[in-house]
């Protein structure tokens, strides 16, 4: 190890919902914690929810994201913990007394070695392949969501969303808010993927949602000028006559998301295969730690959720990080008993069941990797 | 085309500086990405493929697809959705895959 390498007791990659309440508790338990994003500003996607989050009072609900985001800043803030911004993580390296984190900043290398590694890279949007689906104008909901609600800027004027899940349901409401048409909502499926007081809101404001229809092409030369969308049967193939052209310049992509999981392989941890979460998910156990000791995972690296869970997913990781560390108080028991009775009730319903039997999946996944 | 009035959020903030897009000024505000000051000012196409010349705009918006990378003051790929925007700045569309200056 380089002499003066920079040091701490808890390194956590990513300043999302889930890195921040890591840091906080870490931090309040007394360790000395450096956040590292490679965004400009922390806070992750949370500044750009600008819809009240579900749950119950202990869940923040009722709450603007972007209004928890800020409380979290202040929080950490007011803790010491420090936050490194513009800085790509690209390596991690198993070094005796902890990890060595490699980052590049202002165009150069640095590193710094952890103790801990708490990983909460969170998750990515997927990508759906279709003719013209690389013309300017078709961009991830993701994307248009930033613009509208962060940047303050209309990506387009007439949209197509496509995908029924709680993320286009929700950016099309909030397109809507900001001033843009959007002409349809498609779903592949039969039926709505999101929740249905998301649906009813955009249903009263005009938008139809279409199930059982699908994007076929984007029509333009330089940019989209018109889309295609067709009817589609219970095999999803095309219905025969259903293909209508509506005249939207954006189409908004919001087909689910994938942990971004690439730092947890750099760390050799062990991975399993759960479609319900977004595919291969680093293996981890009751206190977010993964199969290589001493390295956590929280937040939707380990399957995307909501933003809920990840917040108390990170708590759990940053309780059990200083308790390893041995700097926890005598609470740290009951405080994860807490938590995690917060989540399995975030993770009830419809919706949350398939969550639930997923994530108890991955803690039975644990314990074989452990034995 | 910006919001400036929303239901939920305050006004924004109004553009505070200029940028140059192929030489054009664009109003623009000071920290936010290039590619939002692009958006608002219309421009949708930010670059042309190297091999087949197909038009590419921005896609994530959070650095990870690069389909939004355009000439930033004379320096190829850069990342238009998380660079921020200074007052002054030239922004040209990048054909094909650029070409880095020595030193």
């Amino acid at each position: 190890m380089e002499r003066g390498m920079k040091k701490a007791q808890v390194v956590i990659v990513g300043g999302g919902p889930a890195g921040l309440c890591a840091a906080i508790e870490a931090a309040g338990a007394g360790a000395r914690v450096v956040i590292i994003d490679e965004n400009n500003s922390p806070g992750g996607q949370l500044f750009k929810q600008i819809h009240k989050f579900f749950g119950s009072f202990e869940h923040k609900a009722g709450m603007r994201g972007c209004t928890i985001g800020a409380r979290l800043l202040e929080e950490t803030k007011s803790l010491g913990v420090e936050v490194i911004l513009n800085a790509p993580v690209y390596g991690l390296f198993k070094h005796e007394g902890g990890m060595v984190v490699s980052y590049a900043q202002d165009g150069r290398e640095k590193a710094i070695l952890g103790e801990k590694l708490i990983l909460a890279t969170g998750a990515g949007e997927n990508a759906l392949a279709f003719p013209g689906g690389t013309l300017p104008g078709v961009m991830g909901a993701g994307c248009a969501q930033t613009m509208i609600n962060v940047n303050r800027v209309l990506p387009g004027k007439r949209i197509v969303m496509v995908g029924s899940g709680n993320v286009g349901l929700i950016v099309a409401y909030q397109l809507l808010q900001a001033g843009a048409r959007v002409l349809a909502l498609i779903e592949a499926a039969p039926y709505i993927g999101g929740y249905g007081v998301h649906a009813s809101k955009i249903r009263r404001a005009g938008t139809p949602i279409l199930v059982g229809h699908t994007i076929t092409r984007a029509i333009g030369k330089a940019q989209v000028e018109s889309v295609e969308i067709t009817g589609l049967d219970e095999n999803f193939q095309a219905l025969a006559g259903t293909a209508r052209v509506l005249e939207a310049d954006t189409v908004c992509v919001a087909v689910g998301l994938s942990p971004l999981t690439e730092l947890a392989w750099m760390a050799g941890c062990d991975f399993t295969w759960i479609p319900q979460l977004g595919g291969h998910i680093p293996i981890h156990n009751e206190n977010m730690e993964t199969t290589i000791a001493g390295v956590y995972a929280a937040g939707d690296i380990t399957g995307s959720e909501e933003a809920s869970t990840a917040m108390e997913e990170g708590r759990l990781a940053g309780i059990a990080a200083a308790e390893a560390l041995g700097l926890a108080a005598g609470r740290t028991k009951e405080m994860k008993l807490e938590i995690w009775a917060r989540m399995n009730a975030l993770r009830t319903g419809p919706f949350g069941q398939r969550r639930f039997e997923a994530k108890t999946q991955l803690l039975g996944s644990a314990r074989k990797a452990a034995q | 085309m910006r919001v400036i009035h929303h239901p939920i959020l305050p006004d924004a903030p109004v553009p505070d500086c200029t940028i140059y897009y192929d030489g054009k000024p664009i109003p623009a505000k000071s920290g936010e990405p290039v590619a939002a000051a692009l958006l608002a000012a219309g421009v949708r196409v930010f670059r042309e493929t190297a091999k087949k010349r197909r038009p590419r705009g921005i896609y994530c918006g959070i650095g990870r697809c690069t389909d939004c990378v355009m000439i930033v003051d004379g320096q190829p790929n850069v990342r238009t959705c998380v660079t921020p925007v200074r007052g002054g700045m030239k922004v040209q569309t990048q054909k094909g895959l650029g070409e880095w200056k020595e030193g």
